[in-house]
């Protein structure tokens, strides 16, 4: 098994400032594993730990806890420059008394490469990143587009285990973004290098990963593909972080092997799939998406109920708001066929019909 | 009133300008007489007699003012070369370590001589020197050089530390992310974005250590004039025009090294 395992984080903590009055934890018992081949994406808000995880496998910081493994190998205690991983940083670092050219070849000659080797691999890693004509450019003769992709093949050209990129693409405005995605799919397709990719964007995550991880105070608390991620949420954080949420209180009435009956605060039962595990009486919390979710007017008896508040169009959806007595408004997202929509009076009684299989329970 | 909303602009101020060029008049007004009475073809220096080369041609064949100069040049050239060296050194070991206890202090010892008053240290140097020249009846060229190195070092330092201030950290991590040693990140990265950093402190170490007077004049052991204070004695004699011949010459090498220093403390990281 653990062949297949690139990179794995066992039980890692990181305090900044230990012994001080301002002690930051800003990783807490971290434990992923990160599969060879792999495009894994850590996402999670600012300051959640996700430059500090990266900084630590890359070797420029060292865990106050636990240990990094690559490829089996706890390599905590080597320096950067002893480790076979490269980062992409935020804002290129390229060298800029280097052209092009050098400062790709540049990890090549620090491995004591030959001249021929280096130049050769310069100008294939010249060819992925179709840099070829700028190879003599100084770094600031060139677009901030153009040096993300220089940071790409400088990175890349010793061909690492691991690709470290730590938010590589907010510096760069949203077309250029977009196509740099694609890009980035196709040079981790072409290398086949394990690539760790660190964004804030839950979209971006969403469209590129095999794997997210979804971090916040330090932790990772859930991770898993897209839509695993997406559909089954097993945290009200993430829930909330990716994508947009209904959150419902509720209470456990029932439980047996594979269905749960749970008590709305309308009072209306439902009965939901679920994973064992609940216990009867206990508070949980409903996460329902409000593209899963649908307005009928002629309210039946299983629906939430509430009155038509918002009727907000936004090109290919309308998004309805229905007051069902919570603080916050609930939302409904409908699919606008053929450009048209179904016009309902504000005000009016409308019911909420949900498919109970949509619904994840969440454990407080 | 739409004047009146207009912003705040220094060109429209006609003060500011005349202000400018007042300032400039008397910085270097004073120097005109000193240039034009170099090339007089007649003996006073403020007496015009026509144009000539002759006083060049004369300090150019003074022993005197030939072997101040040189010595001039050769303590500058020790004096900012091992300056720079250790302000170097100072420099990386005030940014590039990690914070230690007393490292404002070390910053303040290094600048120390631009705040005790110059004829303070030039008297502390004579004293001591003294003091040692006694024990060891040695009374060589150490004194004068070591005294040189010593007030180069902050004018060294002050141009490669603000260079490194504004050199990103993150190209050293980068180096070392790709497989350099620290030695060779330092050898392949640091110094080589250091050196205008490294060319113009040296040369301002150079400049200053040239134009020294009040504590070579102190240090100085008999026959080691340098070209300033070959001068000052001449001074105290009749003045001929070789005088503003030598001031002249003095004044183009620091006009050139200064413009240098400007040119390479502009150069982008
Ligand atoms: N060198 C340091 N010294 C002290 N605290 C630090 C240091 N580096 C990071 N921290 C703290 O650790 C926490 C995690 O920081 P980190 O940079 O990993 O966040 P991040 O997830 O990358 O955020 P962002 O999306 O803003 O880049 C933050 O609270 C930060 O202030
Ligand atoms: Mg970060």
């Amino acid at each position: 098994m653990s062949d297949d395992v690139a990179v794995e984080a066992r039980g890692v903590s990181k305090i900044f400032g230990a012994s001080t009055d301002q002690e930051v934890r800003a990783l807490d018992h971290v434990s992923v594993s990160i599969a060879q081949n792999e495009f894994f994406t850590l996402l999670g808000p600012s300051g959640c730990g996700k430059t500090t995880l990266l900084r630590l496998i890359a070797g420029f910081e060292h865990p106050t806890d636990g240990a990094i493994l690559l490829e089996g190998k706890d390599i905590s205690a080597l320096p950067p420059f002893q480790r076979p991983v490269n980062t992409v940083f935020q804002n290129y670092a390229l060298f800029p008394h280097m052209t092009v050219a050098q400062n790709i070849g540049f990890g090549l000659e620090m491995q004591g490469q030959s001249k021929d080797e280096v130049a050769n691999t310069v100008g294939a890693m010249l060819v992925l990143v179709k840099m070829e004509n700028l190879k003599n450019r100084r770094i600031d003769q060139i677009s901030g587009g153009q040096q993300q992709r220089v940071a790409l093949a400088r990175a890349l050209a010793p061909r690492p285990k691991v690709l470290l990129l730590d938010e590589p693409l907010s510096a760069l405005d949203l077309k250029l973004r977009k196509e740099m995605q694609v890009e980035l799919k196709r040079l981790q397709h072409e290398t086949g290098i394990t690539f760790i990719f660190v964004t804030h964007d839950q979209e971006e995550a969403l469209t590129m990963s095999d794997r997210v991880a979804v971090m916040n105070e330090g932790r990772i608390l859930q991770v898993g593909a897209p839509h695993e991620i997406y559909n089954r949420p097993n945290d009200r954080f993430v829930a909330d972080f990716i994508g947009d949420t209904n959150f419902m209180p509720a209470e456990v009435i029932e439980h047996d092997e594979s269905e749960v009956r749970i008590r709305l605060p309308s009072g209306i039962e439902i009965t939901i799939p679920a994973p064992p595990g609940l216990p009867q009486g206990s508070e949980v919390t409903l996460a329902i998406r409000p593209e899963q979710a649908r307005i009928v007017t002629d309210a039946d008896a299983i629906s939430i109920q509430g009155s038509l508040t918002d009727e907000i169009y936004i090109g290919t959806d309308t998004q309805y708001r229905v007051d069902i007595g919570m603080t916050s408004p609930f939302v409904v997202r409908v699919q606008n066929a053929n450009g048209e929509r179904a016009r309902i009076p504000l005000g009016s009684r409308v019911g909420i019909a949900v498919d109970p299989r949509t619904i994840q329970i969440l454990q407080d | 009133m739409a004047t009146s909303s207009r912003p705040f602009s220094i060109e429209r101020m006609p003060g500011f300008s005349l202000l400018a060029l007042t300032c400039f008049f008397a910085l270097y007004m004073p120097l005109a007489p000193l240039v034009v009475y170099s090339f007089n073809a007649g003996d006073n220096i403020a007496l015009w007699e026509g144009l000539s080369l002759r006083w060049y041609v004369a300090a150019w064949e003074n022993d005197l003012v030939q072997s101040a100069a040189i010595r001039s040049v050769v303590v500058a050239v020790i004096a900012s070369v091992v300056a720079t060296s250790l302000a170097t050194m100072v420099a990386l070991g005030t940014t590039r370590t990690r914070p230690y206890r007393g490292q404002t202090s070390i910053y303040a010892m290094v600048n120390q001589p631009l705040m005790v008053p110059e004829i303070v240290t030039a008297v502390a140097l004579l004293i001591f020197f003294a003091l040692i020249k006694e024990s060891t009846g040695y009374h060589g060229y150490a004194y004068l050089i070591s005294a040189h190195t010593a007030f180069c070092i902050p004018f060294a330092y002050l141009p490669i530390r603000a260079r490194l201030e504004g050199m990103d950290r993150v190209l050293e991590t980068a180096a070392a992310d790709l497989y350099a040693t620290p030695w060779r990140s330092f050898t392949r990265v640091t110094l080589p974005l250091l050196l205008p950093g490294i060319l113009a402190g040296a040369m301002l170490a150079f400049v200053i250590s040239l134009d020294d007077v009040v504590i070579t004049e102190f240090v100085k052991s008999a026959g080691q004039d340098t070209l300033p204070t070959y001068m000052l004695g001449q001074l105290r004699r009749t003045i001929t025009p070789e005088i503003n011949a030598i001031s002249t010459v003095l004044l183009g090498v620091s006009v050139v090294m200064v413009t240098i220093i400007f040119f390479l403390s502009r150069k982008k990281a």
